[in-house]
């Protein structure tokens, strides 16, 4: 239950800078590991998503400013890796695989079971409880063990219906 | 050992040894199973004597390609002054495939040792590990391992007392299928999106950071530190059909068969054995229809074609397709062609990085078409046009994304047609809303 | 300064190395290595069709369009980033090049809307273009197009209609590696991808409007020019910018001799295929309605039109030889010849000459070498420095009070400096563009036409003398100034020019600066001055 996602900060709220402090000492000490700074774009934007649970506009600026970069680059770089969340979500993020491998294995009645069992209805939406968002994703590398899902940081495998309530159960 | 299913008899475990054995995973309990033998030994090898050794292996890239791993590491420049950078692709991505997940979670200071001996290899000093951003565990596992490694002196600025610098980097990428192409995936190592480079020039003229640069995969890397400590002669000797193709190969299996999960096999074993043996073949009461043998982006094999396939570079292009990652996707007698196919068109469309025109529109018009058809509203003439769709897309990008969603395409046309035409002529029940 | 490719060497520079023969569609061509197939083509006069290459930016090889087929290579290859080799035999017409090309049009056409009618780029369009050259008659799309919201405001003036853009990321690398400023990105991937900005950040930049030019569709469309007028309609005149001190070579578009867009023309020893913001929308001033469109004369204390046949006589015998000393007041948007002739046409007289040169902020162009726009927001300062403007200007204002004669030339005049040029006790000549509001007291007043109206050279910073056509017609009885000028020397008896050509060839062989240089000697891209020490 790693997970801090989803905190409440919505669009309009003013950005508190990230990098202050513990944030900003753990990227540092990226920097002598890259030649350039740019190449810690990646981890600073894991970082921000980390302590904000999503990654906003202001704080891709941020991230740009920090790292000598533009706002653009950062939103281009951003938009193009899926396990960045530009939308504040739930408290748990549920990551589902439904690529073929695991699709043959039920991986769609799975994420049907997720969506139900959860409340989130539908994919993208946050369960009115604020505890859920559901994603379908592609390929977990996981194929032998279907259906895998990622909630947060924790990596659970061989998920079923008949499982999705117990998984859920853990969450709170 | 195989994973998570016991062992069978046609496996060579190797790399697999340790699947399952928690204890492993740590520096001690490496250290007692004979680990870091290999990189004390070759920091006693000259670079040249490293690359003469995994030369004469035989070993080939593991991560589809199959490219002879020390030819690969003899085009790098000699020392200039300048940088020289390994890259282990932990990108593992390619749908099917699930063997690095295993290496970096069971075993995850074989890795390191690896990554170790080939930056000795080329001449690197520094390594960059780039673990795909889903693989929550093999991430704290690898870095749990590797400050382990730093602590007990095998990294840093005195590797093993050596005085040679080794320093390896864990990166983790953030979700991209297509940053598993070692060109995509150094962009995306130095910020950058993730889209494929073009060649020239090539990694070891300018790769990372426009330096000389090596990527190998991950379980490639872990094969060498057995070949330094075991010989040349002994990996080459594990080869049961092709002389080019030697070592053992992890397969992962999924899909439609009794028991999933990673196989090792020396290289010429039949994937009919693997398959209805060692796998158990399809669940009760099925039968395998086809079976996909390297990866989702190789053409699909039938049964019949799949009983009669050798595991190995040659054997699985004897039969048309190719050996790829090793990740062979199992598909019985209940399964939809039509909407499978679909569904992997639909993954590359997904992850099309947008650069080139015909990778871009091209993945996403043809999973639109293949959702008509399923939808009970395809025409005669579609199977025409996503033929052309996918000569169009084969063969003219900067990568081979594109190919690779054209080619089960095209072999499943060519050895499914009927189940497209069941569904064009309106004999078979839509499976999809229409538009 | 002829060489086209090489850079700059150090004297005594190695031999280059041999060239390169290569055969593309049957024409064997010679080329420097290192050269693109696509490059080379243009020399054996095949167009390669292409999206994402642009000679003035970094290729991708992205947009896959140029791929063509070179015997013993196993499959196509983009000709932007294949270099040729000896002995290569390229066909770009080849059936399966050819069958490539198709399949990428059709490609690019599946989710275009084809709103051609309302598109601004119509008829300049290169998809357009190359699917009429070599497309496919129909589309075999039968799918549901995506479609983005309609337009997207990126700056002051450019417009991203994103349902047209083919990616071919022109925009994104002009403003990532020449301007060096990453204000614009490709957002999201695969067929979701768009051109995307930051909510931080706006298209700004001095020279974004180079975007509109490099988009090879109508995706980036300028606000000013936005459904002005269709491309066929346009009558273009190659110019130079009149901005500033840099010499952008410039094509200025009129419609029903209106100028109604400023783009850049390419000339890779000056402003390669750009030009800054400035200097494409400072246009507005060539068609100005309050011109003088009469000549003027003084008649009883008041200024009353009449034609040249009265006006010329008077400017003859004011400028006549022998006379007290002359204060000639010029812009520097005046043209090397008209500077030249009025030197002439008061030549033997002492002369006081100074040029107008407005200031400014510099502006670079970070990637390219030796482009900006200048402070100095004239384009002839320069050429006006060597045929002796080189009075101060505010001496030279001051000498008019005891001159017997002020010519200006197209100067602006403000309240202050009409203040201080009314009342003089010498004549008051004015050729004049716009109105001269702020003088009320001079004796002539000749209307003279603009840049857009003339043909004649500026000197750019660099000393590169560059020859500008003319766009539109002159309203009313306006002429050019070195017109008037030889009018009235052609009165005194004197041997003056009747051309612009002959007009530049008088004053290039009269001043040594101009080294007897010639129109012709100036092609389209110009010629750099012989260097004189100390040009007044």
């Amino acid at each position: 239950m790693s997970g801090a996602h989803g905190n409440g900060h919505g669009a309009g709220v003013p950005h508190e800078p990230v990098f202050t402090g513990e944030p900003l000492r753990r990227l540092e000490a990226l920097f002598p590991k890259y030649p350039t700074k740019q190449a810690c774009l990646l981890p600073a934007l894991w970082i921000v998503q980390e302590e904000r649970g999503w990654i906003s506009e202001p704080a891709m600026a941020e991230v740009a400013q920090v790292l000598g970069l533009t706002p653009a680059y950062v939103k281009g770089v951003v938009t193009f890796y899926t396990m960045y969340h530009r939308h504040p979500t739930g408290r748990h993020v549920i990551q589902v695989c439904t690529t073929s491998p695991c699709g043959l294995c039920g991986a769609e009645d799975t994420l049907r079971a997720l969506l139900r069992e959860s409340g989130c209805g539908e994919l993208g939406a946050t369960s009115p409880d604020g505890r859920f968002t559901i994603v379908e994703v592609e390929c977990l590398g996981a194929c032998g063990f279907p259906t895998p899902v990622i909630v947060d940081e924790d990596f659970v495998e061989s998920v079923s219906p008949a499982t999705v309530p117990a998984l859920l159960a853990r969450y709170a | 050992m195989g994973w998570p299913h016991p062992s069978h008899p046609i496996e060579e475990p190797v790399l697999s040894r340790h699947f399952g054995d928690p204890a492993a995973r740590t520096w001690d309990g490496w250290v007692a199973r004979g680990g870091y033998e290999g990189l004390k030994r070759a920091l006693g090898m000259t670079r040249e004597e490293i690359v003469e050794v995994v030369k004469a292996s035989g070993l080939r890239g593991r991560g589809g390609a199959g490219f002879p791993t020390g030819l690969k590491w003899s085009f790098m420049p000699k020392p200039s002054g300048k940088p020289h950078y390994l890259v282990c692709n932990a990108d593992e991505s390619e749908p099917g495939t699930f063997k690095d997940r295993e290496i970096m979670r069971w075993t995850p200071h074989g890795l390191l040792e690896g990554v170790a001996i080939g930056c000795l290899g080329i001449g690197a000093e520094r390594a960059y590990v780039y673990i795909r951003g889903e693989f929550t565990e093999p991430w704290r596992v690898m870095n749990a391992a590797l400050a382990e490694a730093y602590a007990k002196g095998a990294l840093g600025a005195d590797a093993m007392g050596s005085g040679r610098r080794i320093d390896i980097v864990l990166h983790r990428g953030a979700g991209a299928y297509i940053c598993g192409e070692e060109t995509a995936l150094m962009n995306s190592l130095e910020g950058k999106r993730g889209n494929p480079r073009i060649k020239p020039p090539f990694p070891a003229q300018a790769g990372l950071f426009a330096m000389p640069t090596t990527i190998n995969n991950v379980e490639t890397l872990t094969a060498v530190p057995h070949i330094i400590t075991r010989g040349a002669d002994w990996y080459r000797g594990l080869c049961k059909a092709s002389p080019k193709s030697t070592g053992t190969k992890l397969f992962s299996v999924c899909g439609h068969v009794q028991r999933p999960g990673n196989y090792e096999l020396v290289m010429g074993t039949s994937l009919g054995e693997l398959l209805w043996d060692a796998c158990g073949g399809a669940p009760e009461g099925r039968e395998i229809k086809a079976v996909i043998p390297g990866g989702s982006s190789v053409p699909i094999l039938t049964a019949e074609e799949a009983r009669a396939t050798v595991l190995d570079y040659e054997g699985v292009a004897a039969q048309g397709s190719m050996l790829g990652s090793g990740g062979v996707i199992v598909m019985d007698d209940t399964t939809d062609m039509v909407y499978q196919i679909w569904r992997l068109t639909r993954f590359y469309a997904h992850e099309s990085c947008a650069q080139c025109t015909q990778c871009r529109e091209g993945t996403a018009w043809t999973a639109k078409i293949l959702e008509r058809i399923l939808a009970g509203q395809g025409k005669p003439a579609d199977l025409d046009l996503l033929l052309d769709l996918a000569d169009n897309m084969t063969g003219k990008t900067i990568c081979v994304l594109s190919d690779s969603c054209a080619a089960p395409v095209v072999s499943g046309i060519r050895k499914f047609r009927h189940e497209f035409d069941a569904y064009i002529a309106g004999t078979r029940e839509p499976v999809m809303a229409g538009v | 300064m002829t060489a086209p490719a090489a850079p700059a060497a150090p004297p005594g520079p190695p031999a280059p190395p041999p060239l390169v023969n290569v055969t593309i569609d049957g024409v064997t061509v010679q080329v420097p290595p290192g050269t693109s197939i696509i490059e080379a083509a243009k020399r054996a006069g095949v167009l390669v069709p292409h999206y994402c290459y642009h000679p003035s930016l970094p290729s991708p090889a992205v947009c896959r369009m140029c791929l063509v087929e070179v015997e013993k290579m196993p499959k196509l290859v983009p000709a932007c980033v294949t270099t040729v080799a000896e002995g290569q035999v390229v066909h770009v017409a080849s059936p399966s090049a050819k069958k490539a090309r198709q399949g990428v049009l059709e490609f690019l056409l599946i989710n275009h809307p084809l709103d051609c009618p309302i598109c601004d780029q119509a008829g300049e369009c290169e998809l357009q273009d190359f699917v009429f050259q070599e497309g496919r008659s129909g589309s075999r799309y039968d799918e549901y197009a995506k479609r983005y919201n309609p337009v997207e405001e990126f700056g002051p003036d450019v417009l991203y209609v994103a349902n047209r853009c083919i990616l071919c990321t022109r925009c994104v690398r002009f403003m990532d590696s020449v301007a060096q400023e990453p204000v614009l990105n490709v957002s999201e991937r695969g067929d979701r991808a768009f051109i995307g900005i930051a909510e931080a950040q706006r298209l700004d930049h001095a020279w974004a409007g180079n975007v509109v030019d490099l988009c090879p569709v109508g995706s980036l469309i300028s606000r000013d020019f936005l459904h002005k007028a269709r491309a066929w309609d346009l009558d273009k005149a190659a110019s130079v910018c009149g901005g500033c001190s840099q010499g952008c070579n410039v094509m200025l578009d009129t419609r029903d001799d209106v100028v109604v867009r400023v783009r850049p023309r390419p000339n890779l020893d000056v402003n390669r295929h750009f030009i800054c913001d400035h200097g494409r929308l400072d246009y507005r001033w060539m068609n100005r309605g309050d011109r003088v469109e009469v000549p003027r004369v003084l008649r009883d204390g008041r200024l009353v039109d009449a034609g040249w046949e009265v006006a010329l006589p008077r400017l003859a015998a004011l400028a006549g030889e022998g006379g007290g000393p002359v204060v000639l007041l010029a812009s520097g948007r005046a043209s090397v010849e008209s500077l030249g002739l009025l030197r002439r046409l008061v030549g033997d007289r002492p002369v006081t000459a100074a040029v107008q040169v407005p200031l400014g902020e510099e502006a670079p162009l970070a990637g390219v070498p030796n482009l900006a726009l200048r402070a100095e927001r004239v384009p002839n300062a320069e050429g006006a420095r060597r045929l002796g403007y080189v009075a101060p200007w505010d001496a030279a204002v001051d000498a008019a009070a005891g001159a017997a004669l002020v010519i200006l030339l197209d100067v602006a005049v403000d309240a202050a400096l009409g203040a201080r040029l009314s009342g003089l006790p010498g004549a008051l000549v004015v050729l004049a563009t716009a109105e001269p509001e702020a003088l009320r007291d001079a004796a002539l007043v000749l209307p003279v036409t603009n840049l857009a109206e003339e043909t004649g050279v500026f000197v750019n910073r660099d000393g590169r003398a560059q020859r500008y056509s003319q766009a539109k017609a002159a309203p009313g009885m306006a002429r050019p100034a070195w017109w008037v000028a030889a009018e009235a020397l052609a009165l005194r008896g004197a041997d003056a020019p009747g051309t612009a050509a002959q007009a530049f060839a008088d004053v290039a062989t009269a001043w040594p600066a101009f080294g007897g240089l010639t129109h012709a000697d100036l092609g389209h891209t110009g010629r750099v001055l012989p260097a004189v020490a100390g040009a007044a």
